[in-house]
């Protein structure tokens, strides 16, 4: 489905108003930003897995990817802007040439720097060397594991998946990633692997500590719960398995009003591979740009008119708000 | 129509309709009873669950199999819970021939 079509999609709301009218409602619309604290950065969508929830449809077969003049703006403005925390996300980060020579620059910078990798690729040629890497430039690696067990973590995201994630995470942790006192930070996100919302995080996280240490001796920071939000190749689950009335409504019926102050768009900027600019990762894979005045490419970039900006927002951003909220930090309220 | 319609689930907030003091006093029970405490949200879930599946609720079984899920509950452990309740129903029922055995050795010859 293409962008267009998720929006139409989307707009079956039912018996609950549209995202904007739910906000309206408690006064919190438009909402607006408060800032640029992070830039996340969409490194591009080729991918080695095929992931049956990837919001962004990566895979082997993309060819979109982040070029060197894109990712030097990036560093420009991350240079003389007061922006504290640099997220590398994609695709498979690693997939991009540039990936070690901007992390090099970035770690100059010395802010919070993190790098979203599915750690598959750590084990094998020509990507082995960031391991080191990743040391050398003390990135915060967040990885994504739906699940501690491994049938139904590679359910979605296919056969032998979970082995590489455990043997990649064993080496990290042989170089100090998720050992107390280290410095070297490797978390993990957690997303339902099915048509419901993830629960407590702290539960969660308690589980996996023990289960991933106990079943595999593997040591991590913190856990994320992350909703599934309805876009990309989840919503095309959602659809062929006849689940998204359901889910639409079971995010409505779970809005909480909590959730919307701490929602992530209103201090992260997203950069999409070809430089255009976007309130999250999520719009950027509808084709949602910023709007309402702000410059939507990189190379216009100006902090002044974007660190203010009102939020382009659809029903999607339901998902954001459901139940303890979900952020790309995980939740963002406490049970 | 039908009597259970699985979206009727989310009009469990509105059970305290005419009725609010009480209404709210259940609420204010229900999440001090379910939530966690010594024991985890996760055995409570596990419990709920049980119990949803012995009185044949489809709302609660409907609720709280999800809320399970949610919690990473694999689905071996939900059927061990539903074995737990079936042998309590079967346990409870077999128990209480003991009254029918007291009552047939007193009446018969």
């Amino acid at each position: 489905m293409d962008a267009r079509e998720q929006l139409h999609v989307l707009g079956r709301t039912g018996d609950y108003p549209p995202f904007a009218g739910k906000i309206r409602e408690i006064h919190k619309h438009p909402l607006t930003a408060k800032g640029i604290d992070i830039v996340q950065i969409n490194l591009g969508k080729r991918c080695n897995l095929s992931c049956r929830h990837c919001h962004v449809e990566a895979g082997p077969e993309r060819s979109e990817v982040m070029t060197q003049p894109v990712l030097e703006k990036c560093l420009e403005i991350l240079q003389s802007s007061p922006i504290s925390t640099i997220d590398i996300t994609g695709g498979a980060p690693e997939m991009n040439p540039h990936l070690e020579w901007f992390l090099a620059g970035a770690a100059g910078l010395e802010r919070r720097l993190i790098v979203r990798s599915n750690l598959t690729l750590l084990g094998e040629e020509p990507y082995r060397h960031f391991l080191d890497v990743f040391v050398q430039n003390k990135v915060e690696i967040v990885t994504s594991l739906p699940d501690y067990v491994e049938a139904k973590s590679d359910r979605q995201r296919g056969a032998g998946v979970f082995r590489k994630i455990i043997a990649a995470m064993r080496e990290l942790n042989s170089r100090g990633y998720g050992m107390p006192g280290s410095g070297l930070v490797i978390d993990i996100v957690h997303n339902p692997v099915g048509a419901y919302l993830p629960g407590t995080q702290a539960a969660l996280e308690h589980e996996y500590r023990a289960r991933l240490l106990s079943d595999h001796g593997v040591h991590f920071n913190q856990l994320f719960c992350l909703t599934n939000l309805p876009v990309g190749r989840y919503l095309d689950y959602l659809i062929a398995s006849d689940n998204f009335e359901d889910y639409l409504s079971t995010l409505c019926q779970s809005f909480n009003p909590a959730a919307v102050d701490n929602v992530m768009c209103l201090t992260t900027l997203s950069v999409g591979w070809n430089g255009l600019l976007y309130d999250c990762d999520f719009n950027q894979m509808l084709g949602l740009t910023v709007n309402h005045g702000a410059p939507n490419n990189i190379m216009d970039f100006d902090i002044e008119k974007l660190k203010n900006r009102e939020i382009v927002i659809n029903n999607h951003c339901y998902g954001c708000v459901a139940g303890c909220g979900s952020s790309c930090q995980g939740a963002t309220t406490v049970a | 129509m039908s009597y259970y319609e699985p979206k009727d689930l989310a009009d469990f907030p509105n059970i305290g309709e005419w009725a609010a003091e009480q209404g709210n006093k259940f609420f204010e029970y229900y999440g001090a009873a379910t939530g966690a405490g010594k024991l985890t949200e996760r055995e409570k879930l596990l419990i709920a669950l049980a119990v949803a599946m012995t009185q044949n609720c489809p709302y609660c079984i409907d609720a709280y199999t999800t809320k399970c899920l949610s919690l990473g509950i694999g689905s071996e452990e939900m059927m061990e819970a539903a074995h737990v309740g079936a042998a309590m129903m079967a346990g409870v029922t077999l128990a209480h021939t003991t009254q029918m055995r007291k009552i047939i050795k007193k009446k018969e010859m």
